[in-house]
């Protein structure tokens, strides 16, 4: 394609600024204000803290009033063990599908395909009442049960499409040489699908860390809240101190801010990956 | 098909086939189908199965065919409220498919031109609101809005507009077009980065070729990539229907579950999740709340449906 001619570029990167001026500003005023007292986040909200402004009064109201670091520690574990079930169980069984012709592999194929489209929350229901039954109500477990059967069906056809590629002469000579297929798979297999993780984990561990609905319809109390409803209960509590909302606000999207800016490299280029399929 | 044929000539080998199930096949699958199964499907299958159900006073249920879908429909304590969330579901599905789906198209336009200096910095920020909760976003703009703080008011000023501003989140004629826009302005990461991949996909000898027999900007645009990413803005389509009619999280956090006001930000997710519970007077219904699922469930299942059989099937992919 032809390159625009210069006024067009600047007119092209004028438009894009403007529009990332505003999908990041709000998320930046939040975090400037955070670090404000009172009285500055009112008369100017739009300059960053000084030496007179700065407080951090609204982060010790945070650690004073709800149990933050709990939270915190819940969410990365339900996080944490969700996604390296998913990847585990899920490559287990995109190789039984994508390496082994058996009967009824195209129907468990479908099957499992059903999660990708009907979402698991219209099941909420008898998924509450089953965990009344199993005794695991404010449990983190009921939350990576729920979460790993959430994220699998995504897993298994992302990891399938990997494993696909991958070249058959490995496993056949490993097997020329006598290798059980559970070592084909654990050495041999799992090693070389390191790459489709960052993938897997683009599609499953955000909508896991930011969900609001399962933790609040399973684990609302007991200190087993995760860092999503932790944050909505504790504004809903306390809406009118504008200096805890803030600082609370700052510590439930900086964890993310820090991962995803480390991170982002891998995170777009797995989204267009996923997307090119 | 050899399967078939075979099945029906040697019947004793189809038997001798599955008692040999290879064990190792088992083992690998059973993990992945035993969670999933139990965690998934059998939920959506059990919710199903109790909307045919209904319960009285001492917690006892009974079968009572399709009268729970009756009243849902018919019964004036009833029916108000869903035609109101569907209503209110549709106009949230319109302004995301327009306004979302539209901006992310025009993004994903900009971020493909040849050489573009600092895309990936583009890139990286103006996918950084889709990352954070909804939750979190919620009461970003919450507070954005607050008259109170009057920051949005203060900006509108400064570009002239400070006129049109108002308590949007808080007036009944505002409150859905509002709520809608500020997921519009998470999720347009989405649509941009699927259609930013499917454009940078088109090789450039087909725009070359384009250009060369005289094609402007313009016509390339309408005439060769738009055909080209149509499978993609399909997927973009049915990806932003599911996500619609199982929205909850960002009305809960901003409106709570009451969807005020006045219900004038009421969708399905909220209205199943007031059914399931209950609110103020009213107590919750297990088997009204599976009902609503079920609902909501039927009406999912025929936007995939029309997807896969009324527009996935008609577009060509291209691969080249």
């Amino acid at each position: 394609m032809r390159p625009l001619a210069r006024p067009g570029r600047i007119a092209v990167h004028i438009a894009l600024i403007l529009y990332t001026i505003l999908a990041v500003g709000p998320i930046a005023l939040i975090l400037i204000n955070a670090f404000k007292t009172r009285r500055a986040i009112f008369s100017d909200p739009l300059g960053f803290p000084d030496a007179r402004t700065f407080t951090t009064i609204g982060f010790d109201q945070v650690f004073a009033k709800s149990d933050f670091g709990l939270y915190f520690v819940n969410s990365l574990t339900v996080t944490v063990i969700s996604l390296g079930l998913i990847i585990l169980i899920g490559a287990m069984a995109a190789w039984a599908l994508t390496e082994y012709r058996f009967r009824g592999n195209t129907i468990i194929a479908l099957y499992m395909a059903i999660g990708i489209m009907v979402p698991i929350r219209l099941g909420s229901v008898s998924i509450l009442r089953m965990m009344v039954d199993l005794n695991l109500v404010n449990t983190l477990t009921a939350l990576i049960l729920v979460y790993v059967a959430q994220g699998l069906p995504l897993a298994i056809l992302i990891l399938g499409e990997f494993i696909q590629q991958i070249p058959k002469d490995l496993r056949d000579a490993a097997r020329c040489d006598g290798v059980s297929e559970y070592r084909i798979f654990g050495s041999i297999i799992l090693p070389l699908i390191t790459p489709a993780i960052a993938t897997v984990a683009v599609f499953t561990m955000v909508p896991i860390w930011n969900d609001l609905w399962f933790p609040l319809i399973l684990a609302p109390g007991d200190g087993k809240q995760t860092v999503t409803l932790g944050v909505q209960q504790f504004i809903g509590q306390y809406v009118t101190d504008w200096n805890a909302v803030l600082a609370s606000l700052t510590l439930a999207i900086a964890p993310i801010l820090v991962l995803y800016l480390f991170f982002s490299r891998y995170l777009v280029r797995g989204l267009t990956a996923g997307a090119v399929k | 098909m050899s399967d078939i044929t075979a099945l029906g000539v040697q019947p004793a080998e189809r038997v001798f086939a599955r008692s040999r199930f290879p064990l190792h096949i088992a083992v690998f699958l059973a993990p992945a189908l035993v969670i999933y199964t139990v965690f998934s499907i059998y939920p959506l299958v059990d919710t199903i199965r109790l909307s045919f159900y209904s319960g009285d006073e001492t917690g006892a249920r009974h079968f009572s065919g399709l009268s729970n879908f009756y009243t849902l429909l018919t019964d004036p304590a009833w029916s108000g409220h869903f035609w109101n969330a569907l209503k209110n579901n549709l106009i949230f599905f319109s302004i995301h498919m327009v306004v979302q789906n539209g901006i992310g198209l025009g993004l994903a336009m900009l971020l493909s031109l040849p050489r573009l200096t600092g895309g990936s910095v583009y890139r990286t920020l103006l996918f950084l609101p889709t990352m954070l909760s909804v939750v979190i976003i919620g009461f970003i703009w919450q507070l954005m809005l607050n008259p109170l703080w009057g920051i949005a008011e203060k900006i509108l000023d400064a570009v002239g507009l400070g006129s049109f501003f108002g308590p949007w989140l808080g007036q009944e004629s505002t409150a859905l077009i509002t709520v809608s826009l500020i997921s519009v302005w998470q999720f347009v990461g989405i649509p941009m980065m699927l259609i930013y991949a499917a454009l940078l996909n088109i090789p450039d000898d087909l725009l070359d070729a384009a250009t060369v027999d005289g094609a402007g900007p313009f016509s390339v645009f309408w005439f060769v990539r738009l055909p080209l990413i149509l499978p993609t803005l399909g997927v973009v389509s049915i990806l932003t229907f599911v996500a619609n009619f199982n929205a909850f999280d960002l009305i809960y956090a901003v409106k709570g579950a009451l969807a005020g006001p006045n219900f004038s930000t009421d969708i399905l997710g909220t209205f199943f999740y007031r059914t399931f519970f209950g609110y103020q007077l009213q107590v919750g219904s297990p088997t009204m709340g599976a009902t609503v699922a079920t609902a909501m469930l039927i009406i999912i299942l025929i936007g995939v449906l029309i997807y896969l059989f009324g527009v996935q099937r008609r577009l060509q992919r291209h691969t080249f």
